[in-house]
């Protein structure tokens, strides 16, 4: 009976698993279709797509563009929501979790509402198909997941350290630097890895701001899928889907390696 | 090293008082405390001593009142610039750092290159007998271990002062013992002051030169162990320190004398209290004597009681009698002496000069967390 309900179960997770991981799964045989079609499953195997990606200028210019937004927004949201999640936590008055619900909101906020004001707001300012418009957009979306990241090895990191370290004669910079900083470095580090990766998967508001100088690599996709059936958004995709898969897996390693010591 | 008496700094504090809100947490407590001395601060939780500990490391700051350290005023200087060595009862080591390097880090912090720094580090570690764990983490040590390479961390670099807030109070009794022997003879190597705090009345007793009590924010008296013992000033200090037995009743006075009426029986001590006290007696375990009833002899004070429990402690035995008042007794014999069972009749027996005449004190109890 026991052993009956063990692969009862067994077998609901596997379902739950591959309906939650199909749809990726599939593109993967699509980018090896030896024919221009999007077909599934796919008629035979060629290595032509992937050569494409690489080989055309503007597969590979979407790459770079998207590549130095998401390094430029993972620097600044990292520095920004370090500092934010360590003046959340070491404020004292209830003000902090309002100030907490209200850095968080580019989560929860849905993302066409937030494109809509951004693309309004740069079409003043002449910042549409910028860098600057991108990283600043692309930051402010970042910036929670670092809070996020950061608070939490910050509720675990023992604030007594630092009286310690002042007894020691350490200032608050010098104690910081020395005990703080390092003790929640695997936090800011899954930060920046999150941040990374919120830039270089944002679709919504990058198809409001692009333009024909800059374009980022999700918007390359879309703009080709919806031109003509071209398997090389397969190859992109399986490249997105493995590189995005080790950047999140190595930031939950991380994170979740902390406090361990 | 140096001689003793030179490395120690001098402390003084004068009226200090510190109010979080209407809350008094320090109600003008004057210390002096010489070079060189071991000092505990001992009271209950909330009684003032730890907030007395962190105003001299400088981790709070004072309402009012002055404190010298080495006779400078150190009101507004930041902990980090005070010099003083603290250790904290939960450790506090860096867990990113190896032993030595946690050993080392206020010597890189105030310049010290090597081979100056490790040969510090080692000197420390020696002191401590933690020499082999210098490549250790924190983690992979015991709590006793920790404790002991947290105390080098805040003597190697030669503070004058050292402050420790109940540093042995997560560590098992034997462990406790041992160590309690440890910092005593660190104590006496280095010859720095040392203030210790802790809520162990026997602990205190072991460490220190002399010791203050701590009760409500305020300093009920300061000595040796013995005077505190012997001669306690408040009655709070006489249930504090040690254990003891308190004799209440009607009270009268005549001439030079004091005495109270316990459940009929009169006991008198050659004292008078101020006006508006209200006495109360107090005898220490082992000024009471036993006898079975009637046999207590006729020269002595003797109350009737019963005894209502009684504790075999190896050395010797513990009784605690009720009294027909029914407050309760606690009596402390040698091997040698005669044994009682539980509910025997008993008379207390006592001599006038041992009983200690206080003033009854409403806030004389207090709770141990």
């Amino acid at each position: 009976m026991k052993q009956r309900g063990r692969i009862l179960l067994g077998l609901y997770c596997l379902l739950v698993a591959v309906w939650l991981v199909a749809p990726t799964i599939v593109v993967v045989p699509m980018s090896f279709n030896d024919k221009k079609s999007l077909a599934f499953p796919p008629s035979g195997f060629s290595w032509q797509w992937y050569q494409n990606f690489f080989t055309s200028p503007e597969w590979s210019a979407s790459l770079v563009g998207s590549l130095k937004v998401a390094v430029v927004t993972a620097v600044f949201a990292t520095v920004i929501g370090t500092l934010a999640a360590f003046g959340l936590d070491r404020m004292k008055s209830r003000v902090s979790g309002v100030l907490r619900a209200l850095l968080i909101t580019p989560m929860v906020v849905p993302g066409v509402v937030l494109a809509v004001g951004i693309y309004a707001v740069y079409l003043d300012m002449r910042l549409v198909g910028t860098m600057t418009g991108f990283v600043l957009a692309h930051t402010m979306l970042a910036v929670p997941f670092v809070i996020i990241a950061v608070s939490a090895s910050l509720e675990v990191f023992d604030k007594r350290l630092e009286t310690a370290a002042a007894s020691l004669g350490a200032t608050r910079l010098t104690a910081f630097r020395t005990v703080t900083l390092p003790l929640i470095a695997p936090g800011i580090l899954s930060g920046l890895l999150f941040a990374f990766v919120t830039s270089f998967d944002e679709i919504i508001v990058a198809l409001f701001i692009t333009s024909p100088y800059l374009k980022t690599l999700p918007v390359q996709i879309f703009s080709s899928i919806t031109r003509d059936a071209d398997p090389t958004v397969a190859a992109v995709g399986t490249l997105l889907f493995i590189t995005t898969s080790l950047v999140i897996g190595a930031g939950l390693l991380i994170g979740s390696r902390q406090g361990k010591r | 090293m140096a001689s003793p008496s030179a490395r120690g700094a001098a402390i003084d504090l004068k009226s200090v008082s510190k109010h979080y809100g209407s809350f008094i947490a320090l109600d003008k407590v004057s210390l002096h405390i010489e070079p060189g001395e071991f000092m505990t601060l001992l009271g209950p939780s909330g009684s003032g001593k730890t907030t007395t500990l962190n105003v001299i490391a400088g981790f709070t700051e004072v309402s009012s009142g002055s404190l010298d350290v080495g006779g400078k005023s150190v009101i507004g200087v930041p902990a980090h610039k005070r010099n003083i060595g603290v250790v904290f009862q939960h450790y506090a080591l860096f867990p990113h750092m190896t032993v030595s390097r946690n050993v080392a880090y206020p010597l890189t912090l105030r310049g010290i290159a090597n081979p100056d720094r490790a040969a510090r580090v080692r000197k420390a570690l020696d002191m401590v007998k933690m020499a082999d764990f210098g490549h250790r983490f924190p983690s992979e040590l015991s709590g006793g271990q920790q404790q002991r390479v947290a105390l080098a961390r805040a003597i190697v670099f030669d503070p004058p002062l050292l402050l420790m807030d109940e540093p042995l109070g997560a560590l098992d009794k034997k462990l406790r013992e041992w160590l309690q022997l440890e910092i005593k003879r660190i104590h006496r190597e280095l010859g720095t002051t040392f203030v210790y705090v802790t809520h162990d009345q026997e602990e205190a007793l072991v460490l220190s030169d002399r010791i203050a009590v701590f009760n409500q924010g305020r300093i009920e008296q300061i000595g040796t162990g013995r005077q505190l013992y012997d001669e306690p000033e408040t009655l709070f200090v006489g249930k504090f320190v040690g254990d003891s037995t308190i004799l209440r009743g009607a009270a009268s006075t005549s001439g030079n004398e004091t005495a109270i009426d316990v459940a009929g029986r009169k006991v008198a001590a050659a004292k008078r209290l101020p006006d508006g006290a209200k006495p109360v007696m107090l005898l220490r375990p082992e000024k009471l004597g036993l006898a079975r009833r009637g046999k207590g002899g006729q020269d002595r004070n003797t109350l009737p009681g019963r005894i209502g429990e009684a504790i075999y402690l190896g050395s010797g035995s513990k009784y605690e009698v009720v009294l027909a008042d029914t407050s309760k007794a606690i009596v402390r014999s040698t091997l040698d002496a005669e044994t009682f069972a539980i509910g025997d009749e008993v008379d207390l027996v006592f001599a006038g000069s041992d009983v200690k005449l206080l003033a009854d004190d409403e806030n004389a109890d207090f709770t141990l967390t």
